[in-house]
């Protein structure tokens, strides 16, 4: 029985042969990764709130990327109890629709981050970043106090035009603002009144405690306490958060 | 290439039936149990495809969904919880602490919500760290500690701006705005240390008394004794919030800083949850 199936020597044998069932093989790989894509657009829940992340937020993304943050740390609360009870609401395909790449990751070595905004004072996250063992004994965490250095955001309009390609809806008044908005949102009495307009429910705060200047902290701190708080879920309806 | 199977004299088992420069090799199939195992596995998957939603845009037969199963699981703890939570949402911390099964499932439940809350910045054990992150332990407030004021600082925070009623003050930056020079805040800094006996020059301290009556003693007393209405901390103890060197206490007269608590209580917990919590903080050491 089956003995048909455990001789190769047939496929082996015939080139031709062996080339189509490859083709075959390779496409039903192919396909069970790719035909899903094209009905992502359904899986986005249609809840409000989502907005890309302001100028100073990427750029603090950028650093969580650089650092590797996402080798300790998940930024996807998944739809378990314990989890809803820790975490908050199991998060959404919408909350991470701007991100590129996405920071789900599965290795928590660390909580996971994904609705950490607004749970401490910007305080508590610059020291805890210098010297996390100062504020949680028990931490494996390393300190990062080499980010009060200063960020250089030289480059921020072609960050924001990149991701502009990868599909996330920065308008040119963003791309032309993005300088002057990182330095608004980094000092809490700077003129904001069109960086609020862009940017709905975004905070400004000296992040690392010091408005004087915009440093990687600032960056960091302004991404890890906007993560998560952009739905508001008290306004959420069983029926927006239905995927077909 | 010639393909003859030969019995190997040593093994007894067959040969693949090829031949290399006269080196030939064993023909070892996979195990059976091996292979029925994993035939298994494929009709597994082709079973678990058809119940669970694995196509987009189809459910399965089942008709399962994770979040709607998690939504519900919670909805039947909640459920099982509710009479007490009730309860405890309609009580004021000091029925609760009175009422023993009350005050039973509020410690034992405020324990869990410190632990997920507030251990960051209060510790696991409410002992705080130094840096702004006052410890809940002992009896030395800057709000208060009654259960009553300890309710109102977790449900409204502290600086946060996300409650009207909001604990809320401001120090002045004696230093970086130049409301003093850096020999007064000295002189300052040499008064406040002869609260704790601490000064070590007893005419610069002499020099400070004047400036601190003035620009100090209307939130933190005539005498050091601090005034919880501003939150403002007692200077006469050795509990101090960004620490109690000179280096520290010159520091914070120069460039005062503030802590900042969330406001649990407007969206963030559930009202019973915070009272919970109020209980549990209260019974760390320092409840009045």
């Amino acid at each position: 029985m089956f003995r048909w199936l455990r001789d190769h020597g047939v496929i082996e044998r015939n080139l031709i042969l062996m080339g189509v069932l490859t083709l075959i093989t390779v496409s039903i790989g192919g396909l069970v990764q790719i035909v899903p894509l094209f009905a992502v657009e359904t899986t986005i829940e249609r809840v409000s709130g989502v907005r890309p992340y302001t100028p100073l937020e990427q750029m603090g993304r950028d650093i969580y990327v650089r650092e590797g943050c996402y080798t300790c740390h998940s930024q996807m609360v998944r739809p378990f109890r314990d989890e809803l009870e820790r975490y908050g609401h199991f998060s959404l395909a919408a909350e991470s629709m701007y991100d590129h790449p996405f920071q789900w990751g599965s290795k928590r070595t660390g909580p996971d981050l994904a609705r950490v905004g607004g749970r401490y004072s910007d305080d508590w996250h610059a020291a805890h970043l210098r010297s996390p063992r100062a504020l949680v004994p028990a931490s494996v965490m390393p300190p990062y106090a080499f980010l009060d250095r200063p960020l250089d955001y030289s480059d921020i309009q072609d960050r924001l035009r990149a991701l502009r390609i990868a599909g996330v809806p920065y308008s040119d008044e963003m791309i032309a603002n993005a300088r002057a908005d990182i330095e608004a949102q980094a000092r809490p009495d700077a003129d904001a009144s069109g960086f609020q307009g862009r940017y709905a429910r975004a905070r400004q705060a000296a992040f690392d405690g010091d408005p004087g200047r915009v440093t990687e902290m600032d960056a960091l701190v302004a991404y890890l306490q906007m993560l998560g708080t952009l739905v508001d879920f008290r306004d959420v309806t069983p029926a927006q958060l239905r995927q077909p | 290439m010639p393909t003859k199977i030969e019995k190997d004299s040593l093994t007894g088992r067959d040969t693949t039936g090829h031949e290399w420069d006269g080196l030939k090799e064993l023909n070892t199939p996979l195990p059976k149990w091996w292979l029925w195992t994993f035939y298994a596995c494929i009709a597994f998957s082709a079973v678990w495809v058809v119940i669970y939603p694995s196509i987009p845009g189809w459910r399965g037969t089942s008709g399962w969904i994770a979040r709607e199963a998690v939504v519900a699981e919670v909805a039947e703890a909640n459920a099982r919880n509710a009479p007490m939570m009730a309860r405890l949402r309609e009580a004021t911390p000091a029925q609760i602490a009175a009422d023993p099964e009350m005050r039973a499932f509020a410690t034992a439940g405020g324990r869990v919500a410190f632990a997920n809350n507030c251990a960051g910045c209060h510790g696991a054990g409410g002992q705080g760290a130094v840096g702004g992150f006052p410890s809940l332990a002992d009896d030395d407030w800057l709000w208060g500690g009654t259960l009553e004021a300890i309710q109102h600082t977790i449900r409204h925070g502290i600086r946060s701006n996300e409650s009207d009623d909001q604990r809320q003050s401001q120090m002045p930056r004696f230093g970086a705005d130049g409301l003093l020079t850096a020999a007064q805040i000295n002189d300052v800094a040499e008064h406040v240390l002869s609260f704790t006996g601490r000064a070590t020059d007893q005419a610069a301290a002499g020099r400070g008394a004047p400036l601190y009556a003035e620009q100090c003693a209307s939130c933190h007393g005539d005498r050091g004794e601090g005034n919880r209405e501003f939150g403002a901390p007692r200077l006469t103890d050795q509990v101090w919030l960004y620490g109690g060197s000179k280096r520290d206490i010159v520091a914070m007269i120069g460039n005062a800083r503030a802590g900042v608590m969330p406001a649990w209580g407007q969206g963030r917990l559930d009202p019973a949850i915070v009272n919970m919590l109020t209980v549990y903080v209260h019974s760390l050491g320092g409840g009045e």
